[in-house]
């Protein structure tokens, strides 16, 4: 599989963050929340527009072109039979 | 209240205490400054709407307020301003968002680490439990190790508890290595450990301050960092079922295409009903037509002619074209005041929905074929209200060529809010067809200029990254309170401004010299705008505020055409002396004056554009002429923005 970038990202969709292109953005991006192995939910993918990723309740809109460059790779997620417990 | 200059003007004595409220953007600093000093200041729901500081007194202690910042560092102009008051402040009150721990205590630790006394208010608590969140305060507190105080700002509570608290402010736990490693550096460089952290960490103007190489840590510093904040998260709050509110949908919907673009339509056209409909026609026929032209000015004009003859220059300048007890007053009470109050009105609604960040989503695309990214739809639409002030916030715009292009697009096609209003009654009484065409001219003109300059422009814009408030229904009492004070703000200002400028202009009608004004504006006015000569008066009016332009044409007998010429004129025409006062400090003289004699020259040729189109098309095809250069505007934005997409991309 080629490596995921987070445009490419559908919503509903569970991801770790695993690469930022720079220092610049990643020091403004941890900040916010997010950094190399975060996890987060893609909330929302505005066609030919920006990403909308979430933290719990936390939001964060980044720009298609930002996004093309940051590094993702899909969370695995439990049967929810099971999640329903934990 | 006052902002800017504290120091100077603050007057503090030994004794005095300097508290500094910092916080992540949209936490309510401001509505919590409000609070506890008892001054007003603009509280809204989106981030970057503190861009100066201002200071308050309260118990004998300097409060100061201060833009909102994600840390403390030098990124941008603010963080340094917020920096240096964080490192000179004896207590910081740290404003955390109860609803967004995961963002906001990552400053809060920063503040902690920098060993600064710290009190934090866990403002907006009543908002956790909507989201089904329970935070518990005295773990967070032993956590930390300063104290935590519960606030809901905006409704004043919290406050009391939040003051008697400060004195308690003291330096928070930290990592005991980073401690230790700062206790050493501090003493063996004979600085602070603040600094000695900031240095740690890059900070280019600490560096600069110590004489020393910035260091290599931040990314090692600020990941530690994050993941003890992700930490305390897990460790203070119970969580939650996911929200899935009307408002989280509404929010979603917002900003999806399909459906964003028309709830943004839908918005525009609500907001043209309110402002346009409702203001402009219904109130200001009553407040102009019925009290002002109807009881007012007969009055004003017998009680005069009882002393004064109307025709000699006393009751010219009082009474005349121009008269200071009836034009400048008619237009300022019956005409403005009725107009900016619904224009701030609506405009305050919108800031507190959180309804602008999502239409900083939706236009992203958009504004990327400008040069810009979808943060500047705020500057933009705040220009839509004052661009003055508008002007100021651009500086929360990454970089340098962004703040131009904005601050550029601001002088030239965004008009403000009394002016709009003037121009929205004046279209509104020759209908709708008119006032599209308007648009589309002022938007064609908008997104020309933009990809002009994005490509002359070197390097690149930044791409967006940006954090999203909640949508929320907006608080009743903080609008009202908000659209008075702006509108009372509004009238300080413009009343004399007004009262000088018709001042100005009786005497040129007296000597004769507006006589000869005309003569010289002739060719401009007659010659390329196919204008009567008397609206060269409208254009002097307009150096000075811009709706002073608008407002001096109005009981001039014009086409429809002639009409819709000059309000376009106008409209791209100078702005104020207060904007170009900030540009010119925003961006230095020289390019104060270029972009200034840029915009007065692309006003008049559009105009001119515009009027020799028009008149062509109105000979040719009648009364269809104005829907038939629509659909001509409409092909040319389209062609313009074929090529802004092929353009220089962001990256």
């Amino acid at each position: 599989m080629f490596p995921l970038t987070l445009d490419q990202a559908r919503r509903g969709q569970k991801l770790r963050i695993t690469a930022l292109p720079d220092d610049f953005t990643r020091a403004q991006a941890i900040r916010l929340g997010i950094s190399e192995g975060t996890v987060v939910t893609c909330r929302e993918v505005v066609p030919a527009g920006p990403v909308v990723i979430s933290m719990n309740r936390q939001e964060i809109a980044i720009g298609r072109n930002l996004a093309r460059l940051i590094g993702v790779e899909p969370v695995a997620v439990r049967g929810t039979k099971y999640a329903a417990g934990g | 209240m006052d902002c800017r200059d504290f120091g100077k003007k603050a007057g503090a004595g030994e004794e005095t205490r300097y508290i500094v409220v910092v916080g992540n953007p949209n936490v309510g600093k401001t509505a919590l400054f409000n609070g506890l000093t008892g001054v007003y200041e603009d509280v809204s729901n989106f981030p970057g709407t503190t861009v100066d500081t201002c200071y308050g007194w309260a118990g004998g202690n300097i409060i100061i307020d201060t833009p909102g910042v994600y840390g403390i560092s030098s990124f941008t102009g603010e963080e340094r301003l917020v920096r240096d008051l964080v490192l000179s402040a004896d207590v910081v009150i740290d404003v955390v968002d109860a609803a967004r721990l995961e963002r906001d205590l990552f400053l809060t630790l920063h503040l902690i680490d920098l060993g600064v006394p710290v009190v934090v208010a866990l403002n907006m608590a009543d908002e956790t439990a909507r989201y089904g969140l329970g935070i518990n305060t005295g773990v967070l507190e032993d956590i930390l190790g300063v104290p935590v105080v519960p606030t809901v700002a905006v409704e004043r509570r919290g406050l009391e508890t939040l003051a008697e608290r400060l004195p308690e402010a003291g330096r928070g736990f930290r990592d005991p290595d980073l401690a230790r490693r700062l206790a050493e550096m501090a003493r063996e460089l004979g600085t602070s450990e603040a600094m000695a952290l900031l240095l740690l960490e890059g900070d280019v103007v600490t560096a600069e301050t110590l004489g020393l190489p910035p260091g290599t840590d931040q990314m090692v510093l600020y990941r530690h960092r994050r993941a003890r904040v992700n930490e305390i998260v897990r460790l203070v709050s119970t969580d939650l079922q996911p929200a899935g509110s009307f408002l989280e949908h509404l929010g979603r919907v917002m900003i999806r295409p399909l459906t964003g673009f028309p709830i943004m339509i839908l918005v525009m056209a609500l907001v043209y009903l309110v402002v346009g409909v409702f203001f402009a026609q219904v109130v200001v026929d009553f407040t102009e037509g019925r009290l002002m032209a109807g009881y007012y000015e007969p009055f004003v004009r017998s009680v005069l002619s009882a002393y004064l003859d109307p025709g000699s220059p006393a009751g010219e300048i009082l009474a005349g074209r121009f008269g200071l007890l009836t034009m400048a007053v008619t237009y300022v009470l019956g005409l403005l005041t009725p107009l900016v109050v619904g224009f701030f009105l609506v405009l305050s609604l919108l800031e507190d929905s959180g309804y602008l960040p999502r239409l900083a989503i939706l236009m992203d695309r958009l504004l990327a074929g400008i040069g810009l990214n979808g943060l500047s739809v705020i500057p933009l639409v705040l220009g839509f209200g004052c661009v003055t002030a508008a002007v100021i916030t651009t500086r929360l715009l990454p970089t340098d060529r962004e703040r131009l292009i904005a601050i550029f697009l601001l002088s030239l096609a965004v008009p403000c809010s009394p002016q709009l209003a003037l121009v929205t009654a004046i279209m509104a009484r020759q209908g709708i067809s008119y006032f599209i065409l308007y648009g589309m001219v002022i938007l064609l003109v908008l997104t020309a200029a933009g990809i002009a300059l994005s490509r002359i422009l070197p390097g690149a814009s930044t791409p967006l990254l940006m954090d999203l408030p909640p949508l929320r229904f907006p608080r009743l009492g903080n609008v009202l309170i908000k659209t008075r004070m702006r509108s009372w703000h509004f009238l300080k200002e413009a009343f004399p401004l007004f009262l000088g400028g018709s001042l100005f202009l009786s005497l040129l009608q007296i000597t004769g010299t507006m006589d000869l004004i005309h003569n010289y504006m002739d060719p401009v006015t007659v010659g390329l705008l196919s204008l009567p000569r008397e609206s060269a008066s409208a254009f002097i009016m307009g150096f000075v505020r811009r709706e002073f332009g608008p407002a001096g044409i109005l009981d001039f007998p014009m086409t429809e055409t002639q009409t819709f010429v000059i309000m376009v004129t106008l409209t791209l025409f100078v702005p104020c002396i207060a904007s170009v006062m900030v540009i010119f400090k925003e961006r230095g003289w020289k390019e104060g004056v270029f972009i200034w004699i840029t915009v007065l020259v692309l006003a008049f040729l559009t105009g001119g554009a515009a009027a020799r189109l028009l008149g062509l098309l109105a000979a040719a095809w009648g009364s269809s002429a104005p829907l038939i250069m629509t659909g001509l505007i409409a092909l040319l934005l389209a062609g313009v923005a074929v090529l802004g997409s092929s353009g220089k991309r962001i990256n």
